[in-house]
């Protein structure tokens, strides 16, 4: 075993468990736009992607890296823009201050930070 | 050395990338914070891109003008058809472009790994290692390539949503699992020189792999009911994480590594958090259960009533007109029909009229744990008036009228009573404890589970039959006439 792949599962093991840590206590609310959003950040694979695309030399690897890049942008981009739309449903808007019983705690408790 | 600084400066931007997925995820925990978070991963992949792009552009050995044209036309043909797919997508049809972006994403992974073994196969760089993490990043990336497509199709009913089980195909899909396992040992022990393997050979058991892990997808969610399909979407999305994990350690790269790990563990959890929401273990789903509907319980009338009453939109209208609260259940029906913008109308004529209106929001109401809560949103609707399940349930016995839109299952007292019910112990709306119950639904067809509603024979109950947003325009109409 080299010392890179040593450090590298030390790494990877540590992401994990904070992978773990990172979203334990999340309204239900939230589930379907934090999919979305951990669903964008595996569109790193595009820097993978980017890195092969720089070492193709035969016309098999420049296929493999071109669909590669496509994809992963296409993930990434894609990824980004669905889920910044679905938090955008969630901004607090001034009509939604009307009579309710406990309207005055929630849009003091809502207001952006 | 101006060369290492650069290099130096390329592994901090990835490690700056890195750091703001992690922020920007926690940031995602809460509703006032999550667009921030969004926005801060964003940034942090952009830093991660833009210093692959300075890695790649300032490598001693240069780069070629094909390399330069594959990543430029490949960024703009992706990144425009996501870009183009996520704004134009219709709320209702979300969950089936996630999937989607799930599988290019593992699709990619699977194609980063491929092409890393092809380049390092027959050199002293081909080590058991590298072997081991290419097959899984292959494996892995293929399986939910082709799962991930089926997913999206079966939402958007392309593909039926029922569980569809093929002849032998539980068989197959074992046989599938062990010959992609046998080509892994074959390939681990072929890198390791315990075995010799010619290079066309190995690529070959590659390629079985590929095939294998690309048919395992398609028969491992084919089964599976459309109703569990979004653990299995976040089960996949968890998996891709993984793949592009193994990927970062094929090609050596930290910050994969980091993504990777971070939405592979991330995505367990959440996976998790839904299976618990429907009281349904992962195991019992991919198994392929649930859904199944004829013949998994007795069709016989067990509801106290039997008869269906039914009941048309004035009678409704004068019920919710002179109620002083007032419980909306939104469904999945009422998702599909989009009639977010009906329910909201007619909640704020109720609430002109003094009524008091809430939403009871089941957790997995929709098709994915959250989705309701975007689509009324969408339309307007106060969050506040969200009301999550377990804070709504206690209030239904004071209601004087729910109002069920295209939910079924959710509301289904079997859930609580009936042992032999295959959706028994599922946490439920108990919208049976109020005084009055309205339910719009178009038929009486059965919901996702494919089992019998009891609540709907129940004496309290009346039925209108319609689409739900002509269901709620004729209401709006009636009450505006009361």
């Amino acid at each position: 075993m080299n010392q890179e792949l040593l450090s590298s599962l030390a790494i990877f093991v540590l992401a994990v468990l904070v992978g773990f840590e990172v979203i334990s206590k999340v309204p239900a609310t939230l589930h379907t736009p934090l999919m979305s959003g951990a669903n964008s950040i595996h569109g790193i694979v595009l820097v993978g992607a980017i890195l092969i695309a720089a070492e193709a030399d035969n016309p098999v690897s420049y296929g493999l890296a071109f669909v590669a890049v496509v994809f992963g942008a296409a993930n990434v981009v894609g990824g980004y823009v669905v889920t910044d739309r679905m938090l955008q449903m969630f901004k607090r808007r001034p009509a939604a201050a009307k009579p309710a019983t406990e309207g005055g705690g929630g849009s003091d408790a809502a207001r952006p930070g | 050395m101006p060369m290492q600084w650069i290099e130096t400066f390329v592994f901090l931007a990835w490690l700056a990338g890195a750091a703001a997925f992690v922020l920007g995820l926690h940031r995602m925990n809460s509703p006032a914070t999550a667009r921030g978070g969004n926005r801060l991963s964003a940034a942090g992949m952009a830093v991660a891109v833009l210093a692959t792009l300075v890695h790649v552009g300032t490598r001693p050995e240069g780069l070629g003008t094909t390399p330069v044209a594959i990543i430029g036309i490949g960024f703009l043909i992706g990144g425009g058809l996501g870009l183009l797919m996520a704004r134009t997508v219709k709320m209702t049809a979300m969950p089936q472009l996630v999937s989607l972006f799930n599988a290019v994403g593992g699709g990619a992974a699977a194609l980063v790994a491929i092409d890393d073994y092809i380049r390092v196969l027959g050199t002293p760089e081909e080590t058991v290692s590298t072997a081991i993490f290419v097959v899984l990043g292959v494996a892995i990336g293929c399986v939910t390539f082709t799962g991930s497509l089926v997913a999206s199709a079966k939402l958007q009913g392309l593909i039926p949503g029922r569980p569809i089980v093929l002849p032998g195909g539980r068989g197959l899909t074992i046989a599938l699992a062990v010959l992609a396992l046998l080509g892994t040992v074959a390939l681990v022990l072929g890198a390791g020189g315990a075995i010799q393997l010619a290079p066309a050979v190995k690529l070959f058991v590659l390629g079985a792999i590929i095939a294998a892990g690309l048919l395992f997808g398609v028969t491992m969610v084919l089964p599976i009911g459309g109703a569990d399909m979004p653990v299995v979407i976040s089960l996949l999305n968890s998996f891709t994480g993984t793949a592009a994990a193994m990927a970062g350690f094929v090609i050596n790269n930290p910050v994969l590594i980091i993504a990777g790990a971070l939405v592979g563990a991330a995505g367990g959890i959440l996976t998790k958090l839904m299976a618990d929401a429907m009281n349904r273990s992962l195991v019992n789903i991919v198994a392929g259960g649930l859904g199944g509907g004829e013949g998994t319980v007795g069709g016989g009338p067990e509801g106290p009533g039997g008869a269906v009453r039914e009941i048309g939109p004035d009678d409704v209208a004068i019920q919710l007109a002179y109620a002083s609260s007032v419980i909306v259940v939104p469904g999945y029906g009422l998702a599909v029909a989009q009639a977010q913008h009906a329910v909201r109308e007619l909640a704020e004529l109720l609430e002109a009229r003094g009524v008091d209106v809430k939403y009871a929001i089941h957790p997995v109401a929709g098709r994915m744990p959250g989705h309701m809560n975007v689509l009324l949103a969408e339309a307007n609707v106060p969050y506040p008036l969200l009301k999550e399940m377990d804070d709504i349930n206690p209030e239904f016995e004071r209601a004087d009228v729910v109002l069920v839109v295209g939910a079924n299952d959710v509301t289904n007292p079997a859930a609580r009573s009936n042992p032999s019910s295959p959706i028994y112990g599922m946490p439920i709306l108990d919208v049976d404890k109020a005084k009055s119950i309205v339910v719009i639904k178009r038929s009486m067809g059965r919901g996702y589970a494919g089992i019998d509603n009891e609540l709907y024979t129940n004496p309290k109950t009346g039925m209108l039959f319609a689409d739900a947003k002509d269901g709620l325009a004729s209401l709006v109409a009636a009450v505006k006439a009361v």
